[in-house]
């Protein structure tokens, strides 16, 4: 492939996340922006595979997609006049909105123009990405690897408890 | 990516080839699976469903449209084509004409990094088995586009319910396909293929060289089964209560597609676990002796040959089972998901690494 052709698919995905983020923002209709949702998840994991980074797409499709969408969706559907509820989508604050968003496009532009190119990083993978992060996590990451899973367990453990039967007032919590 | 000179050669060389700035190689490689799923649905998945079925249940099947009803398919498409493309009045539009697509796409996805055969794969990702594991995801929120948009009790239900389903059995699902990693040190499809490669046939592969691989291949083939929503864990669709499932109110093409996606699916599982623990392409016959019988069955096209057989032979399991047992129930399905498969994925995976380490 060329550099037109990785530049064409490279904008054709940055389109679709950017757009569908907006949706997501300007749809009056819930349903809809969870939906879209989708291809803006989609379309960032495509992002991080124009760098480099395969591993961390896969990832992104499998919690954002597979895990907070899924849930998202769920909690949606089935609360209850979802439908009928009335979406405020209306401008507010004109005059803050537009002087943050003056500021974070000009913090930005400039951060962008000092830096220059992206900065890469000291030491260059080569081969799989995979070994890389399994070796980093059981060595130098192991104790915030440990603790995540205790939060995690505990955090399942909780949803267990309190989806659980009760058993001595008979109904459920 | 490739680590032999001769592993993905035609893939590679088709990839290669453009036309000024478009990959029309890269479309093309794109497009040989979807040719290929439409073939097989076509083919083996109605017809050869409706004939086990039938001879199953001591009945014939189809035998009036060609010889034996060959062409029985032909004339269901047919129809499939000329049925008006009926979308409730009530329906949610969007939602209803897009979640087809977003279901076919979900499915067709993982197909990406399946290898067709040692010298053809779409893509050989060093993170192909959890690419294959994680882009299932996209099926379930396409199964939630349609029995939403479709504005239905049966079909909202049936969405839930196949969505829960398909979540909960990711876990024992990937627990199981993450033992065949370790055992092959890799995710790259290829690669846990290669790794499975040898002269003597069947006896290299990870289900016959392991004494534990044997309950991870279980465990993923009844995962599978739930994933793709084939009974005993059909209760999306259940016939008796549910009229259709999630695609009650489709018809004409969106029907058809919808059957695309499953049957893409069902090929899908059962070439990851043909590749996970068969062996993939590789050829089942040995070398005995002087006569070579692995060598001269291996090669980029008895590879495909090989890989599609395997696949073929899990489906007709997933028919077979589909006309024996009775369909679970809700409570049923998810006893058997967190309270068996779970733990004994588990046990597998210490099993497994205590394997891998000691050997």
């Amino acid at each position: 492939m060329n550099q037109l052709t990785i530049a064409i698919i490279f904008y054709i995905f940055a389109a679709v996340t950017v757009l569908s983020a907006a949706f997501v923002v300007f749809s009056k209709n819930v349903i809809y922006s969870a939906f879209s949702l989708l291809f803006t998840f989609f379309g960032v994991a495509a992002l991080y595979v124009f760098l480099s980074a395969d591993f961390i797409a896969v990832t992104q499709v499998v919690v954002y997609v597979g895990g907070i969408l899924v849930l998202l969706l769920f909690g949606v559907m089935f609360t209850n006049t979802i439908m009928s509820t009335e979406l405020k989508a209306d401008v507010l604050n004109v005059v803050p909105g537009i002087l943050l968003t003056l500021l974070l496009i000009v913090g930005m532009l400039f951060t962008f123009y000092t830096t220059g190119n992206w900065m890469p990083g000291p030491v260059q993978l080569n081969g799989s990405v995979v070994e890389s992060i399994g070796l980093e996590t059981m060595s130098r990451y192991m104790l915030p690897f440990e603790m995540v899973s205790i939060v995690l367990l505990v955090a399942l453990l909780g949803a267990a408890y309190l989806a659980r039967y009760d058993k001595a007032n008979k109904k459920e919590h | 990516m490739s680590s032999s000179p001769s592993l993905n050669t035609w893939s590679d060389a088709l990839s290669g080839f453009s036309i000024g700035w478009f990959p029309l190689g890269l479309v093309i490689v794109a497009a040989i699976p979807l040719v290929f799923i439409a073939l097989y649905a076509l083919t083996y998945g109605v017809y050869g469903e409706r004939k086990i079925s039938a001879f199953m249940q001591d009945r014939l099947g189809p035998m009036e449209v060609g010889f034996w009803g060959i062409l029985q398919t032909l004339a269901d498409i047919l129809k499939l084509l000329q049925k008006e493309d009926i979308v409730p009045t009530v329906a949610d539009k969007f939602l209803f004409v897009i979640g087809p697509g977003i279901l076919f796409v979900g499915s067709f996805l993982a197909f990406a990094v399946l290898p067709f055969g040692p010298a053809f794969i779409g893509a050989d990702l060093n993170v192909g088995l959890f690419y294959a594991v994680g882009i299932v995801a996209i099926e379930a929120v396409g199964i939630l586009a349609v029995g939403w948009g479709s504005n239905n009790k049966w079909a909202l239900y049936g969405a839930v319910r196949s969505v829960a389903q398909i979540v909960s059995y990711e876990i024992p699902a990937s627990i199981a396909l993450l033992c065949a990693a370790m055992l092959a040190g890799t995710l790259s499809m290829q690669q846990i293929t290669m790794m499975q490669a040898g002269p003597g046939g069947f006896m290299h592969w990870f289900l016959f060289t392991n004494p534990i691989a044997w309950l991870p291949f279980l465990i993923y083939f009844i995962s599978s089964l739930a994933e793709t929503n084939r009974a005993p864990f059909d209760i999306p669709e259940a016939e008796s209560e549910l009229v259709a499932g999630y695609f009650t109110e489709y018809s004409g093409m969106k029907f058809a597609v919808i059957f695309l996606a499953e049957y893409g699916s069902m090929f899908m599982v059962s070439a990851i676990i043909s590749i996970a623990f068969l062996g993939g392409w590789t050829s089942p016959l040995p070398n005995i002796g002087g006569l070579e019988l692995n060598t001269m069955t291996s090669g980029p096209v008895w590879g495909a040959f090989w890989i599609i057989m395997k696949g073929f032979f899990f489906i007709f399991v997933q028919m077979w089972l589909r006309w024996t047992l009775p369909r679970l129930r809700v409570d049923q399905l998810m006893y058997l998901c967190w309270k068996v498969l779970t733990p004994f994925s588990l046990v597998s995976f210490v099993l497994t690494a205590i394997w891998v380490i000691n050997h």
